[in-house]
């Protein structure tokens, strides 16, 4: 960083593109300390507890299995419209973006279905307990990334908003939706896979 | 020596640069008093902000203790109700960590010094860095408002079961408290991280970085990690009181040791971000007014990373009781051990530096000095009581209240005390009273020791903390506890009278009274609204002091 972005950095009150990225993982470190609390908090039950999931609130397999599918293939999906953005190509971002978009609202209307099919509820037992709160905070997380690439979108009606080589924003989102994409894959391998091994 | 020139030697377009700063902040009338009641994201402004902020909870927790230790004068519950007492002490914990030391050593300071010291004309998220601020105003108020609902009960550590029983709505409030001044501490750290590790001006080697910005990543990194642990504990607590889930209830097959996981992995590293930031106060204080460069540069710049990493995996040791296996006692035992080896670095640089150092016995050179003896005393109790065996014996007495006010009052709020009388000049102009600055000194020093020497004995003895009752046989001791208190009350008296008289009338500082060669005193005071005119060149490091190259002020 050299003095003139530095200074650049306060004088719109706008960071500097690398400090944002770098600000994002940081935040994004912490962030899946949080979920490691959530996970930590299941693997001392499921490990204090004789049978695991207890009858009656066995997970579903078929609806979350096509969701995981969604939700790891949009992360290449968004990862297009990056490459787009970066060639300039703006309506190919949006494409891109959009298609992430409804990736990710199908996957959450997947979620609520499952919630709906399962037959139990958040306070029927501990594993229940577990499951409705680390699934609705990561789905919230989707929500988030949601909201985040909806600004992108939004953002881009005006012209020359981004560019070639002005992209940060759309990077940034895109960051995030990775980042959901892979507490999800450590969410699944726990709650769903290891419970069907 | 930091040492500016001018001209500087910059490059062309830097001067541009240059001219483009004086166009639109050339010696502004740094900030009018109503600028400290707004949304400013200049980190100045927030820097006392959140000093200010944090000292007027200060208060508020200090009433809280005094009225603690008046009920606790005499044996029995009569001055005060004991759940109100109940109320008393759990706050009076919670506002002391979370908005008096926290805040003021890592929000006030860091803020303030951190772009000062590197070069930088801000902080990495200027808008960001204000939002954390302002999400700690709530959070207090939130916790005197759950007085209307009782009070939260549960001691600060609001453990399961006793938490879901008591006062449920305090608690709930209570816990939303918590989480706004863990997000304040989260967002604040991603701005520390970044700005420490991406603003460095580029003529500052990292050998040059000042003690206080090592302590201060390395802190930041700790609350990175450990801070949404305690949220996700808190999120499950806040559940089971609201939302009728069962995770620490067990007779719905829940389990409350999971409780104490999640919260002693932040908790416990909460100790180090309250001590972290001082020890990193210590290493600027030290060397201005011994008049030496400090001993041991990197092993007390290492030793503060050591500790965050140590740090991390000691949590265990406050659950020596909680059934925890011999083999984790074990493990917890020995690195709890193992921390006070960087500690011990830190310690013996600071006693290294004074050795044979010119002193001068300044208001903050008493309370560094105050906090070696202090701290060093806290520290050693801790080591007897990581050790499993002699822990179990005095558990939850007041050997323990002993052990972690000598170490939070003993240090970090001497800490405290020493920067605010070492940097004040810089933040306002003007010197603080030396003389009321000595009474001041005085006053906390004898108090601290009267109030919390005794309760070494009184634990030892066997007197169980957290009660309003206790055995008619602890009484004296408990009255010797209960003078001091007061006389650490009377002691903020001086205090505030000093700072408010000193911040308008005050002996003019200069920009540099201490004749310090840290990059933060090469700029006015207070400084500027964009901290420099040109941003300084670093051609030595900051603690060469003695060198041929010392100069008492600065060469523009």
């Amino acid at each position: 960083m050299t003095i003139a972005t530095a200074h650049e950095a306060h004088e719109g009150h706008e960071a500097h593109p690398d400090l944002r990225v770098w600000g994002l993982l940081t935040f994004l470190i912490s962030e899946s300390l949080m979920f490691g609390g959530f996970f930590a908090t299941y693997l001392f039950f499921r490990g204090t507890t004789e049978v695991w999931p207890p009858e009656g609130t066995e997970v579903e397999l078929f609806v979350p299995t096509i969701n995981t599918i969604i939700l790891v293939s949009s992360s290449f999906v968004i990862h297009f419209g990056d490459m787009a953005i970066k060639k300039g190509n703006v309506w190919g971002m949006r494409f891109w973006y959009i298609v992430t978009a409804i990736m990710g609202a199908v996957f959450l209307a997947g979620q609520v279905y499952e919630y709906q099919n399962l037959g139990y509820g958040l306070t029927t037992n501990v594993f229940a307990n577990c499951f409705y709160i680390m699934t609705g905070f990561h789905g919230l997380h989707v929500f988030i990334g949601l909201l985040l690439i909806l600004g992108v979108l939004w953002r881009s009606r005006r012209p020359g908003h981004y560019s070639a080589t002005k992209h940060i924003g759309i990077e940034m989102a895109e960051i995030y939706w990775h980042f959901v994409d892979i507490i999800w894959i450590i969410l699944f391998t726990l709650v769903y896979i290891l419970n069907i091994l | 020596m930091t040492r500016v020139e001018f001209p500087p030697h910059l490059p062309p377009d830097d001067n541009e640069q240059k001219n483009l700063v004086v166009g639109h902040t050339l010696h502004l009338p740094a900030w009018k008093w109503r600028d400290y009641f707004t949304f400013n994201v200049d980190h100045k402004v927030i820097g006392i902000q959140y000093l200010v902020t944090a000292f007027v909870f200060y208060l508020i927790g200090g009433l809280m203790a005094i009225a603690i230790r008046t009920e606790l004068a005499t044996p029995d519950a009569d001055l005060i109700d004991p759940n109100l007492y109940n109320a008393f002490m759990t706050n009076h914990g919670t506002i002391m960590i979370f908005l008096w030391i926290v805040p003021s050593a890592i929000g006030g300071f860091g803020n303030y010094l951190i772009p000062l010291m590197i070069g930088a004309r801000d902080m990495a998220f200027p808008k960001l860095n204000a939002i954390a601020f302002w999400l700690n105003p709530p959070a207090g108020l939130l916790l005197l408002l759950s007085f209307v609902f009782g009070g939260s009960q549960s001691g600060w550590t609001a453990y399961p079961p006793l938490s879901l029983v008591t006062a449920p709505m305090a608690q709930t409030l209570w816990i939303l408290a918590i989480v706004l001044v863990g997000t304040s501490s989260i967002l604040g750290s991603v701005n520390f991280v970044v700005t420490i590790l991406m603003m460095k001006v580029p003529s500052m080697k990292w050998d040059q970085l000042p003690l206080f910005c090592w302590a201060i990543l390395a802190t930041s990194v700790l609350a990175l990690l450990s801070t949404p642990v305690l949220a996700a504990g808190l999120v499950l607590l806040l559940f089971d009181l609201n939302f009728g889930t069962s995770f620490f209830k067990p007779d719905a097959g829940g389990n409350v040791i999971i409780y104490q996981h999640l919260f002693w992995f932040y908790s416990h590293p909460a100790v180090y971000l309250m001590i972290l930031p001082i020890f990193g106060i210590m290493s600027e204080v030290i060397p201005v007014h011994a008049r030496k460069p400090i001993f041991g540069y990197k092993a007390i710049a290492y030793s503060s990373v050591a500790i965050c990493v140590v740090g991390l995996f000691v949590w265990v040791h406050h659950m020596f009781t909680s059934g925890t296996p011999g083999w984790m006692r074990m493990f917890f035992t020995i690195s709890t051990l193992i921390v006070a080896v960087p500690t011990g670095v830190k310690i013996f640089g600071w006693v290294a530096t004074l050795w044979g150092g010119k002193i001068r016995f300044t208001s903050a050179m008493l309370f560094a000095v105050g906090l070696l003896s202090m701290f060093v005393m806290g520290g050693l109790s801790g080591v007897t009581m990581g050790t499993a065996p002699f822990d179990v014996h005095v558990h939850d007495t007041y050997y323990v209240v002993a052990h972690f006010h000598y170490v939070l009052f003993g240090g970090s709020v001497f800490g405290i005390y020493a920067g605010i009388y070492h940097w004040f000049p810089k933040m306002t102009g003007r010197k603080l009273n030396e003389v009321w600055g000595r009474i001041h000194f005085a006053l906390t020093l004898v108090g601290t020791n009267l109030t919390f020497l005794p309760m070494h004995k009184l634990g030892l003895q066997g007197m169980p903390r957290r009660v309003a009752m206790y055995d008619p046989q602890f009484v004296d001791l408990n009255v010797l506890c209960t003078v001091g208190a007061f006389i650490l009350g009377l002691s903020v008296i001086p205090f505030a009278i000093n700072i408010i008289w000193s911040w308008s009338k005050g002996e003019l500082a200069g920009d540099n009274p201490w004749e310090a060669l840290s990059l933060e005193w090469t700029t006015s005071s207070p400084p500027l609204v964009e901290n420099w005119e040109v941003l300084p060149v670093v051609t030595h490091g900051p603690y060469e002091y003695g060198h041929s190259s010392e100069v008492g002020v600065l060469e523009t």
